[in-house]
């Protein structure tokens, strides 16, 4: 929508389209004030690598946030993808390391993990009638769970092969970046463009009336569930190959990364609404003050109130500019 | 009724899985004295470690051994100190979580007269038989004037924090700034907190390099953080920047192998976990002991990386 308002600008036309696209969008306005803020107060910060650095940084938080948008906008929730991201690295790495089967057995083994546990918790939520915070909280303690069970609670070295993610093609593009804005495209497809998402926004509207319309509830929210566990194993596999190896204790704590992400984002807890793009915005603005408070030597102490602070701000902005 | 039927049956699966588990990790001896070991976590190889060491020590006194994880979560272990206080266990071990949270339960030890081990960390007011702890002020002493004397006694270094708050994060700090007063000609350009975690370590030494991109060393609070340090130095690792970290954890011990990681001041949660074992049966059967007992810490390099079990 926005790109098709800046095509049909003319060149007089080309700043006020800017400043509307900013004003439609407050997740935008937000990432564009702080990038903004970041290069006046440190020097380092505008350059292209670090602007690289940010992007590698945001990617893992992104993956696993462009899965919960699925679930967000269907007005659920998924607390459990940093588990179920960690139970998937380690099973790829345990599977291909410790018993040596092929890496793409490996691979297959490790999504198919990520995708049964977000069928689990849709069975939970679906047929045991569970709310989603108590199915995925369930999720989240058998998923960290079964993947100290799996590595003894060690970690376990990632075949070559597939660490080759979490490096650079030609030395300069990373590739978790690459993957990233893959897994932001496919969200974004499916979201806009299938059957599945569709209903995904009528369910998070109003699951009675997507349900006397004649859409099969329960069936789509195991659909939802299990994209959401699929994109938790792309993370993982992501996140162990940066540092070639796989941990149980990764991603801990990532799901309110994810969750935040989505929310400053634009969409909405309670379903309805939310948008690939404003999830990867949400992913970056997090991605650029984690860098930016190192870039700036900010203390220990501090940096998590300001944190905070970014992120209420930010969700701010975008309720009032709906409320205006 | 069929709510009901159901919810038997879900309680008696519940049930069985509980003391099939329970079988699983339960006693590893078979004589009288009981003893309990509640570790912070299992999510972090350090206990782990501790917990074998533990275990293996009491096999060979044939003491039983209950071992629980209180998961990070100082409430949660407060309930199982309270659980072994009413098991009557003839002492215990407990690694603190958080050094103030663990007093009131370890008060209640006290009252029901049962001998209480720290292990790693101390239990601030309640009295405890002894504390098993790495020396972590000394540790950051050598850590400061290992990685002082590979660059010469002059340059810049990057430190890189534990979880901002806790004991070892604090003691190593102070015991590495202590350790750098020696050496006037370094300078500390950037400290930044990275959790204990090596993908924040990843992350944030990444960061730091984009405003220091000059820097000869970098001290990270432990191996994990090490090792993401060296992920995001490259080929640097160990030949223009020199990393130190802390633990001597498996994957740190390969990077010394490597030379990627100049040194690690190694713990030895294994002897920790043995050295708490024995001081609570001697506890238990009444012998004195030591008010501290203190694991030592020991620089592993290259060169005696070798001879160096964890």
């Amino acid at each position: 929508m926005a790109t098709d308002t800046l095509k049909s600008s003319t060149d007089t036309g080309r700043a006020p389209a800017l400043r509307r696209m900013l004003l439609d969008n407050g997740a935008l306005t937000a990432l564009v004030v702080l990038a903004v803020a970041m290069s006046f107060l440190s020097g380092d910060f505008l350059a292209t690598q670090n602007l690289l650095n940010v992007g590698v940084q945001a990617a893992v938080t992104a993956i696993l946030a462009f899965g919960v948008t699925f679930v967000i906008v269907s007005a659920g929730i998924d607390l459990s993808v940093g588990s179920v991201a960690a139970l998937s690295a380690t099973v790829l790495a345990w599977s291909a390391t410790n018993q040596g089967l092929p890496v793409w057995v490996a691979v297959l083994l490790a999504l198919g993990t990520g995708i049964a546990c977000g069928l689990v918790s849709g069975a939970l939520i679906s047929f045991g009638k569970l709310p989603p915070f108590i199915a995925t909280l369930a999720m989240l303690s058998v998923g960290r769970g079964l993947a100290l069970v799996i590595s003894q609670g060690s970690p376990i070295a990632f075949p070559d092969s597939v660490s080759k993610l979490g490096t650079t093609i030609g030395g300069w593009l990373p590739v978790p970046v690459l993957v990233m804005i893959a897994m932001g495209l496919i969200t974004a497809v499916v979201l806009n463009r299938t059957y599945a998402g569709r209903t995904m926004y009528a369910i998070g509207g109003n699951e009675e009336a997507a349900r006397l319309s004649g859409i099969r509830v329960k069936r789509q929210k195991l659909v939802i569930y299990a994209l959401a566990g699929g994109f938790a194993a792309v993370a993982g596999i992501v996140l162990a190959s940066r540092l070639a190896s796989a941990q149980p204790q990764a991603a801990y704590g990532y799901e309110l990364d994810a969750i935040a992400a989505v929310v400053i984002g634009g969409a909405s807890l309670s379903g309805g609404v939310g948008k690939a793009s404003g999830t990867l915005i949400g992913a970056l603005i997090l991605a650029v003050l984690r860098n930016g408070l190192n870039l700036l030597s900010v203390s220990a102490f501090w940096q998590q109130v300001v944190i905070g602070v970014v992120i209420a701000l930010a969700v701010l902005v975008d309720t009032l500019r709906r409320r205006a | 009724m069929r709510t009901k039927q159901l919810s038997v049956a879900v309680a008696a699966v519940a049930t069985l899985a509980l003391t099939a588990t329970a079988c699983n990790s339960g006693s590893s001896g078979s004589s009288d004295m009981k003893v309990g070991l509640s570790v912070s976590t299992l999510n972090n190889p350090f206990f782990v470690q501790l917990k074998a060491g533990a275990q293996a020590e009491a096999k060979k006194e044939g003491v039983s051994l209950t071992v629980t994880d209180a998961q990070n979560d100082a409430s949660q272990q407060s309930n199982q100190i309270q659980n072994f206080t009413s098991q009557n266990v003839k002492s215990m071990i407990i690694n603190p979580v958080d050094s103030d949270a663990a007093g009131p339960a370890v008060k209640a030890a006290n009252n029901a007269n049962i001998p209480v081990v720290a292990a790693d960390r101390t239990v601030n007011k309640a009295d405890v038989a002894t504390t098993v702890a790495s020396d972590n002020v000394e540790g950051g002493k050598l850590a400061a004037k290992t990685i002082a004397e590979a660059i010469g006694g002059k340059g810049t270094i990057l430190v890189l924090q534990g979880t901002t708050g806790t004991s070892a994060a604090n003691e190593r700090g102070k015991g590495f700034t202590e350790g750098l007063k020696a050496y006037p000609g370094i300078k500390v350009v950037a400290s930044q907190p990275a959790d204990f975690d090596r993908t924040k370590g990843l992350d944030v030494t990444t960061n730091l390099l984009q405003a220091h991109p000059g820097v000869n060393g970098v001290f990270a609070q432990n191996d994990e953080m090490a090792l993401g340090a060296i992920k995001a130095l490259g080929s640097k690792a160990g030949k223009s920047v020199k990393v130190v970290g802390f633990d001597g954890t498996p994957d740190g011990l390969t990077a010394v192998k490597d030379g990627t990681l100049l040194a690690s001041v190694a713990q030895q949660p294994k002897l920790l976990g043995e050295l708490a074992v024995q001081n609570a049966v001697k506890a238990a059967k009444g012998e004195k002991i030591d008010a501290t007992v203190k694991v030592p810490v020991k620089v592993v390099t290259k060169d005696n990386v070798a001879g160096f079990a964890g």
